[in-house]
């Protein structure tokens, strides 16, 4: 998979939009990794949620010219930032400013892709809509995973699969049993160490 | 936004909303890209829409031409058709407007073609 070309985006954009960074990057690597899986599934609508710079979503567009990219963001300007992002790299992409999911119909998407707010923190820090919402994640930095993880079997399309970045603090294992409830398998696709941070993606399938 | 994602957006998550499905359209802004037609795509996705929702928007935006309130059997076939549904899912855009919701009047403001759902705590079920 191709890296999107990013450098239309103005620095000072970074004081209000989380930077692509390593997690962003190995999140598309697990999807490069997983490319023949997800080419043999066509799917017909990609969902990353909460999108922010828009350079996930817009290399699977890149990747999947016949798959249909959406991305949401609670911060507005993130939004912005995805669509000229997408757009710079001949991607059409969707974009709506909400929260993780919540305003679309059931079972549409074939690929949920979430790269979540994973800093563990105070609770009181996050839910905002700000910087801080891209990665202050509350109680084990799940706070705002767990209600999407909630939503998953009502968004995922019948099939579906859904890719989750974490790190080692936020309990990988709690997850899986959590998406196990639901009738879901886990596999971890990558993983990687990042200074002191143990990165890794989950693929969450039926 | 274009009228594939009005498709599938709802107000459902509102305090006392049962389906929030349809939301109507107020278009201030529409603007018309050319996107490249890809046959494979729109026959593939048409059965995943409500085409009944799909009609009436396109039509209270003015962009409803030729569209048919029904969808044949194997429209597949019909190329014309095809090109219409294109057209009408991936070429037209409300770039300026908002929308409502059928059931509490609720309205979400659409912005640079990025649709507002935002709730506040308040209003969420």
């Amino acid at each position: 998979m191709e890296t999107p070309y990013q450098n239309h985006i103005d620095k000072a954009d970074y004081d209000h939009v989380y930077e692509p960074a390593e997690d962003s990057f190995l999140l598309i690597d697990a999807l490069e990794k997983d490319l023949e899986y997800l080419k043999n599934k066509n799917p017909t609508f990609c969902l990353e949620v909460g999108s922010g710079s828009g350079v996930v979503i817009t290399a699977f567009g890149m990747a999947f010219p016949e798959t249909f990219c959406m991305s949401t963001d609670v911060n507005f300007k993130a939004c912005v930032m995805s669509k000229q992002t997408a757009a710079h790299n001949k991607v059409n992409l969707e974009t709506c400013n909400m929260d993780l999911a919540g305003s679309f119909t059931d079972n549409v998407f074939d690929v949920i892709i979430f790269n979540p707010p994973y800093v563990v923190t105070d609770s009181e820090e996050c839910g905002g809509s700000d910087i801080t919402a891209s990665w202050a994640g509350g109680v084990k930095g799940r706070e705002i995973t767990d209600r999407l993880l909630n939503m998953i079997p009502k968004k995922l399309a019948n099939n579906g699969v859904f890719y989750l970045l974490l790190i080692e603090e936020n309990i990988p294992d709690e997850v899986v049993q959590i998406m196990s409830n639901y009738g879901y398998k886990s596999e971890t696709v990558i993983r990687r160490k990042v200074r002191n941070e143990q990165q890794l993606v989950l693929k969450i399938f039926k | 936004m274009k009228l594939i994602t009005h498709n599938m957006l709802t107000s459902k998550c509102l305090k006392g909303v049962m389906t929030g499905y349809p939301l109507a359209i107020n278009a201030t802004d529409i603007k018309v890209t050319e996107v490249d037609f890809n046959p494979e795509f729109i026959t593939r996705v048409i059965p995943k829409l409500d085409w009944e929702v799909l009609w009436a928007a396109a039509n209270s935006i003015g962009h409803g031409e030729g569209l048919p309130k029904t969808l044949e059997p194997k429209f597949e076939e019909d190329e014309d058709l095809l090109k219409k549904v294109h057209k009408v899912l991936l070429e037209v855009e409300i770039e300026e407007g908002n929308l409502t919701c059928p059931e509490s009047g609720r309205q979400f403001p659409i912005s640079k073609g990025i649709p507002n759902m935002l709730l506040t705590e308040a209003e969420v079920q």
